[in-house]
């Protein structure tokens, strides 16, 4: 025997072409609506694993922009501030203190680099205590430097690939002509130390030709108040603390434009998938009238014609959802790359984090906006009156 | 009134319509009595009020004023007005409609449009009657056919099976051939008669073919809204 499902499954294929519009339709918004929650979800927990990953909570640097210093934080960056290392010293005895490391960030123009040059970001890092920092790096080859003075280099995963190196080459610090030796290269972390090159920070002081450092990188002990030592490390000369919390909330101010942009595209994506609904919907009821009044004759009662067009619209929802998401799925990795090119800063690994939950999520909220877009058209079918639907037909 | 050999009895039935500062007495004070298994034509010129008579009759329609007993039950009285739904129930208990366009789904095949009242409403043991009525109405090799692809003779007795599916008292007709041949509209009238014959179905038929009026057991003139017996 057949159900209503069926008969208002069927309807739907009256009209192929009509019906397929409006189902990409919905898959566009859908789609939309899943990769920008994906995204919301993606960037945060990249973000956060970035921050984590980088094995410190607070940073020193001297006194400047907040934006540079975040920047600085993650990639580098230019216009560098220097700082004594002595401080290092001092704020070691801080009680709050667990690890703490010198970090030199060196940045030299190498005309080689991709077309008409780019930066290459020198670390100049203390063998002794950054390793510890790091206790998550593995290496693909090699390992850390011999000693503090070597003229060695650790190369991040993606620094190595781009400049196709292997433990044992040589490698030209540009601007500087120095040669260094690759002795170890890391796997990849999703973070931006893939694209890092890392020197023992006395060969990149002497390189540099200072004995300054630009940051110094503090792993808190576990339960420590973190607001206390900042309190404390403000009172140094000239030097300004930037927190995990700080540079996580300084990046989300800084895509906060792009995300309310790329969430008003989505509701108004949804909007315009859901007049669409309804127009279909109601295009079909008006165009039915007659089949709707036989329905009706038939025993049909109301609330039988109503969830019939209430069911179109249902189908309707659940494909061009269930589509949506899977078009998402699929295109998850091209969405990464259109968004990196929109934001201002993107962390490591994947910007666009999709799982079921957020799937079914996202199904939720189209089927229910879809439900209640076909309210109407389902109402003004269900008030369809036989004798009138009869008459309507020109007889 | 009522009794067992009764199916259906209308007093002083009347629809008014109005357009305007005009009123239309589409249906002026008829009176009749139709009993069970009967096959009665309603025949008129157009505009005489015979299928807005009949719409009363079938419970499509709710009269201004007058009265209307079906298979011993009370429908209209009293200034009684039903509403949809309930005019929705007695329909489905009682009535089956076949009109001049089939108005068949065109997504589903014979049997699925046969079989959709029982989607909505469903008597008891009416589950075999789908494939009985396609056999009765020789549609066996059509059974699984579009409308489309089949002859208008046929799309009518796939409306008729889909009109008995749920084995009403009455089977209501307005213009069942309007829309066809002569030598489909024979068929058709065949079907009726049979039907009407083999199962004791009431049949309430409104026509403009004289011929096919001639094959129910009574025949009603409609004139300016009054039915006189022919």
């Amino acid at each position: 025997m057949i159900t209503k499902f069926q008969v208002a499954y069927r309807n739907l294929l009256r009209k192929k072409m009509r019906t397929l519009l409006t189902l990409v339709g919905i898959m566009l918004s859908s789609w939309v609506l899943v990769s920008l929650l994906g995204f919301n979800r993606g960037y945060e927990r990249s973000l956060n694993h970035d921050i984590e990953n980088m094995g410190y909570q607070l940073m020193v640097m001297a006194k400047g922009c907040p934006y540079e210093a975040a920047t600085m934080m993650l990639q580098g960056g230019t216009g560098l501030r220097y700082i004594d290392q002595t401080m290092v010293d001092s704020i070691a005895k801080e009680p709050e203190v667990d690890k703490i490391t010198p970090i030199l960030m060196q940045a030299f123009f190498d005309p080689n680099k991709g077309d008409g040059g780019g930066i290459a970001g020198y670390y100049g890092v203390d063998p002794a205590t950054f390793p510890g920092m790091k206790p998550f790096f593995r290496f693909r080859q090699g390992g850390w430097f011999r000693d503090e003075t070597a003229a060695e280099a650790v190369m991040g995963y993606e620094a190595a690939e781009l400049e196709q190196r292997e433990v044992g080459d040589m490698i030209i610090v540009p601007e500087k002509n120095v040669t260094l030796k690759v002795v170890g290269i890391l796997e990849r972390t999703g973070t931006q130390d893939d694209g890092t090159i890392f020197v023992p920070l006395k060969t990149l002081q002497k390189i540099a030709a200072t004995d300054k450092i630009t940051t110094i990188g503090i792993k808190l002990k576990k339960d420590a108040d973190s607001a206390k030592l900042e309190a404390e490390l403000y009172k140094l000369p000239d030097v300004q603390v930037v927190s995990f919390t700080q540079v996580k909330q300084t990046i989300m101010k800084l895509i906060s434009t792009a995300r309310v942009m790329v969430f008003s595209v989505a509701v108004i994506a949804i909007l315009i998938a859901m007049v669409g609904v309804v127009n279909t919907i109601l295009m079909s009821v008006l165009e039915q009238q007659q089949e709707i009044g036989i329905l009706k004759t038939m025993g049909a009662m109301p609330g039988d014609i109503f969830r019939l067009v209430w069911t179109e619209t249902l189908i309707f929802c659940g494909c061009g959802g269930v589509a949506g998401i899977g078009l998402a799925f699929v295109l998850a990795r091209m969405t990464d790359i259109l968004m990196r090119r929109i934001l201002p800063y993107a962390p490591g690994g994947g910007l666009v984090a999709i799982d079921l939950r957020l799937a079914l999520l996202t199904l939720t909220v189209i089927v229910t906006v879809g439900l209640a877009s076909g309210i109407y058209p389902a109402w003004k079918a269900g008030r369809v009156r036989p004798l009138e639907s009869i008459r309507s037909d020109g007889r | 009134m009522s009794g067992n050999g009764i199916s259906l009895e209308a007093r002083e039935l009347t629809r008014v319509y109005r357009m305007g500062s005009e009123e239309i007495r589409a249906v002026d004070g008829v009176s009749l009595t139709i009993g069970r298994g009967e096959f009665v034509s309603f025949v008129g010129p157009s505009g005489s009020g015979k299928t807005t008579l009949v719409n009363l009759l079938g419970c499509l329609d709710n009269p201004t004023s007058g009265e209307l007993h079906l298979a011993g039950r009370s429908i209209f009285g009293s200034g009684h007005i039903l509403s949809e739904k309930d005019l929705t129930r007695v329909r489905r208990e009682l009535f089956g409609y076949i009109f001049q366009n089939f108005y068949l789904i065109p997504t589903l095949t014979v049997r699925e449009n046969v079989a959709l009242p029982l989607a909505f409403y469903r008597k008891p043991e009416t589950e075999e009657e789908v494939d009985r009525l396609i056999g009765m109405l020789g549609l066996e090799q059509r059974r699984n056919h579009l409308p489309r692809q089949i002859s208008g003779g046929e799309m009518q007795r796939v409306a008729i099976a889909r009109a008995l599916v749920n084995r009403p008292e009455i089977l209501l007709a307005d213009e069942p051939t309007g829309n066809l041949d002569t030598k489909r509209t024979e068929e058709i009238g065949e079907v009726l008669q049979e039907l009407n014959r083999s199962r004791g179905l009431t049949i309430v038929m409104v026509t403009h073919n004289p011929g096919l009026a001639r094959l129910g057991e009574r025949i009603v003139e409609m004139r300016d809204g009054r039915a006189f017996e022919a």
